[in-house]
C-alpha cells in the first residue's frame, strides 16, 4: 500500500486574534532579501555567520536626518561617531555625505586621517588623549573638546612649546532631568566648573575657545532632554559674549539619539517610542533659536549621531545549530552568532526573522548563541517559529557598535559585505582566519615544541 | 539565567514509559483540545491528533511509532525528533499525566 505523505505532529495554544503584548501579530515574516539581494545567496559566498550593510539604507537615514536640522536651522553639521561604526567603507559614505569625523582616541584619529578626513574637520572627544595625540591634533588643527582640566593644562603646555593656536571646546556635562546622569565626562554645569574651565581657557591667551560640547547619554528616549541640554550650552554661549566678547564659532550637542531597536524589558517595541529625527531636531533648534544668543552670532550646529545613523543599516545573518528543551520543557534554539559578535544584545531585544517561509507555528523559545556560557543569550523570550537546524535567520538594527564591540571569543569573527547603492556586494571586512590571529602571538623559544 | 541542560533526552520516548493524557482534557474528532482546569485551548494538526489518540487508547511510544511509521513515508529518526518535540509540548501545555518511570 503507498504510504502518506508525513508532516510533524504540531500542537498550538489558540489565542489567535488575541494581540501580543505589543497588540501586533505574533507571526513573524521572513525577511528574505536585503535590497532585493537574496540573503542566502550572499551566505552561499560569503558564509554564516555574516553581517550585511546597506549603503543606501545608511545614505537613506542620512539624509533624513540631515534634511531634519537643516530645514530648521541654518547651519548643521554632522561628524560621524567613529565608535559607533569604524569600518572605513561606513566612515567613507558618511563622508561622501558630507560628515566631518568624531574619534575618541589616537587609534580612532588615525583612522579618520587615514580616510582622508582633513584634520581640521575632526573633532577629538574622550577622557583619553595622550600628548602625542594632542600635539598631532594641534599641529592639524583639529576641534579638541577638552574632558578635564588635567587635559586643559597640558594643551596650555603644549601649545607654548609648539608654539601653535589649538582650537578647543569644552566638554559640559550637566542635569537634564535624565538619570543616571553622565557627569564622568567634562565640566559641570550646575557647579559652575564649566563657566570656571572657559574663564581660565579665555585667561590662557594661547588658545582659541570656538565651541561648546555636550554628550548627554546614549539610547535618549526623551527629545526634552535635548531642549534642556542646548539651552545650557546657549546660557554659556551668552555668558561668554557678555563678559569676553566672545562668540563661539559651533555648538555641539553629540550624540544619543535612540534607533528603532527595542531596549530589553521596553514594554513597547522601539519602533513606536524612538523620537523622530525631526522630534529631536524640533526640540534643539526651537531652544537655540528661542536663547539669548544674537541672531547674526547664531553658531553652527554640530551633531554626533551615531546609533540612530547606522543601526537600520546594519544585518546579521546566520544558520540555526540545533535546537533542545530546556529542563523546564522551554524551546531554545542555538544559532552560530552570539553575543560575542552581537554585543548590543545585552542592551537590546533584537527583532530576529527567519530568512525562508517556514511553520506557521510558533513557541515561546530562548536564543542562545554559540558560545559555551550562561550569559549568551541572545533572546530570553521570544515567541519564534520551529526553525530546524540548517534553517536561516537574520537580525536586524545591528549597525551600531556591534563590529566595533565584538570580541575574538571562541571562535573568528566573520566576514563583512556591503550592498550598494545598486545592489552590487562588496566585502568590506575580510573574515579572521587562524592566521590572522596567531600572526599577532609571539610563543618564547623554550614554548615552541613539547613532547606529549 | 537560564542554564543549558544538556541531558536533554529525558525519560519520555523510553520505551517502558506509558504516556497519559491528562483526564479532564477534552478532545475532538476535529482536533479541537479543551483543558477545563485552565481554561485553555489548542489545536492540533492530522498527525498530532492521530497520535494524541493513539495515546488515549493505551498505547506506548514503540506502538506509536510502529504505527506512524508503517503508514506514513517517513524514516524513524526523523519521526523520533518530532514526537519527541511534540511530546515535550504536550508538557509544556500540561496535558499530560505526570508519568512515573516504571
Ligand atoms: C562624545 C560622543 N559623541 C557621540 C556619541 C554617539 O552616540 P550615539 O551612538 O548614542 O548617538 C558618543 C557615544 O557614546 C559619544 O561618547
Amino acid at each position: 500500500m503507498e504510504k502518506l505523505a508525513f508532516e510533524r505532529p504540531i500542537i498550538q495554544r489558540i489565542n489567535a486574534g488575541l494581540p501580543s503584548k505589543h497588540g501586533i501579530s505574533r507571526k513573524l515574516e521572513p525577511i528574505s532579501h536585503i535590497d532585493e539581494v537574496p540573503i542566502k545567496s550572499l551566505m552561499d559566498e560569503y558564509g554564516s555567520p555574516l553581517f550585511i550593510l546597506s549603503e543606501s539604507t545608511i545614505r537613506k537615514t542620512y539624509k533624513e536626518a540631515y534634511r531634519a536640522f537643516s530645514s530648521r536651522y541654518p547651519n548643521v553639521q554632522f561628524a560621524w561617531s567613529y565608535k559607533t561604526n569604524y569600518l572605513n567603507a561606513v566612515c567613507n559614505v558618511f563622508h561622501q555625505e558630507g560628515s566631518w569625523a568624531e574619534v575618541v582616541s589616537g587609534f580612532e584619529y588615525d583612522k579618520a586621517i587615514a580616510n582622508g578626513v582633513p584634520g581640521e574637520l575632526i573633532i577629538f572627544n574622550g577622557p583619553d588623549k595622550s600628548r602625542e595625540d594632542l600635539k598631532k591634533a594641534i599641529n592639524n588643527g583639529s576641534l579638541i573638546h577638552i574632558d578635564h582640566f588635567d587635559e586643559l593644562y597640558d594643551i596650555i603646555h603644549i601649545s607654548k612649546e609648539i608654539k601653535e593656536r589649538p582650537k578647543v571646546a569644552i566638554r559640559v556635562n550637566m542635569d537634564v532631568g535624565v538619570y543616571p546622569k553622565w557627569d564622568r565626562f567634562g565640566f559641570n554645569f550646575e557647579n559652575g566648573e564649566a563657566w570656571d574651565a572657559l574663564n581660565r581657557i579665555m585667561g590662557s591667551k594661547n588658545l582659541d575657545l570656538i565651541g561648546l560640547h555636550t554628550h548627554i547619554g546614549t539610547y535618549m528616549m526623551t527629545t526634552e532632554a535635548y531642549r534642556v541640554a542646548a539651552s545650557k550650552l546657549a546660557h554659556l554661549a551668552v555668558s561668554l559674549e557678555r563678559k569676553h566678547g566672545h562668540v563661539i564659532q559651533y555648538i555641539d550637542l553629540g550624540g544619543g539619539f535612540a534607533s528603532k531597536n527595542t531596549l530589553r524589558g521596553a514594554y513597547y517595541p522601539g519602533t513606536d517610542t524612538a523620537p523622530s529625527f525631526d522630534d529631536f531636531a524640533e526640540a534643539i533648534t526651537t531652544a537655540l533659536m528661542n536663547s539669548e544668543i544674537k541672531p547674526s552670532h547664531l553658531p553652527m550646529l554640530i551633531l554626533e549621531t551615531g546609533r540612530a545613523l547606522i543601526d537600520e543599516a546594519g544585518y546579521l545573518a546566520g544558520t540555526v545549530l540545533a535546537n533542545k528543551r530546556l529542563s523546564d520543557g522551554r524551546r531554545a534554539t542555538i544559532i552560530d552568532a552570539g553575543v560575542n559578535l552581537l554585543f548590543t544584545a545585552f542592551w537590546y531585544e533584537h527583532e530576529i526573522r527567519p530568512i525562508e517561509p517556514i511553520s506557521e507555528q510558533t513557541e515561546d523559545t530562548i536564543i542562545y548563541g554559540p558560545l559555551c556560557m550562561n550569559i549568551d543569550v541572545v533572546r530570553s523570550n521570544i515567541t519564534f517559529p520551529l526553525l530546524k537546524k540548517g534553517d536561516h535567520y537574520v537580525i536586524r538594527r545591528v549597525g551600531a557598535y556591534n563590529n566595533t564591540q565584538w570580541l575574538q571569543f571562541i571562535n573568528m569573527r566573520p566576514n563583512i559585505v556591503m550592498l550598494d547603492v545598486d545592489g552590487k556586494t562588496h566585502l568590506i571586512r575580510k573574515a579572521e582566519t587562524l592566521e590572522t590571529i596567531n600572526n599577532q602571538e609571539v610563543t618564547p623559544e623554550h614554548l615552541r615544541s613539547f613532547n606529549l | 539565567m537560564v542554564k543549558f541542560n544538556c541531558s536533554s533526552k529525558s525519560a519520555i520516548t523510553s520505551f517502558k514509559v506509558m504516556l497519559k493524557i491528562r483526564k479532564n482534557i477534552a478532545i475532538s474528532d476535529s482536533g479541537f483540545v479543551f483543558d477545563p482546569m485552565s481554561g485553555e485551548s489548542f489545536s492540533l494538526n492530522p498527525i498530532g491528533l492521530e497520535i494524541i489518540q493513539l495515546i488515549k487508547n493505551g498505547n506506548n511510544f514503540k506502538e506509536i511509532t510502529k504505527v506512524i511509521l508503517d503508514k506514513y513515508q517517513v524514516d524513524e529518526e526523523t519521526l523520533d525528533r518530532y514526537f519527541y518535540d511534540f511530546i515535550s509540548t504536550l508538557k509544556q501545555f500540561n496535558l499530560l499525566e505526570s508519568t512515573s518511570h516504571g
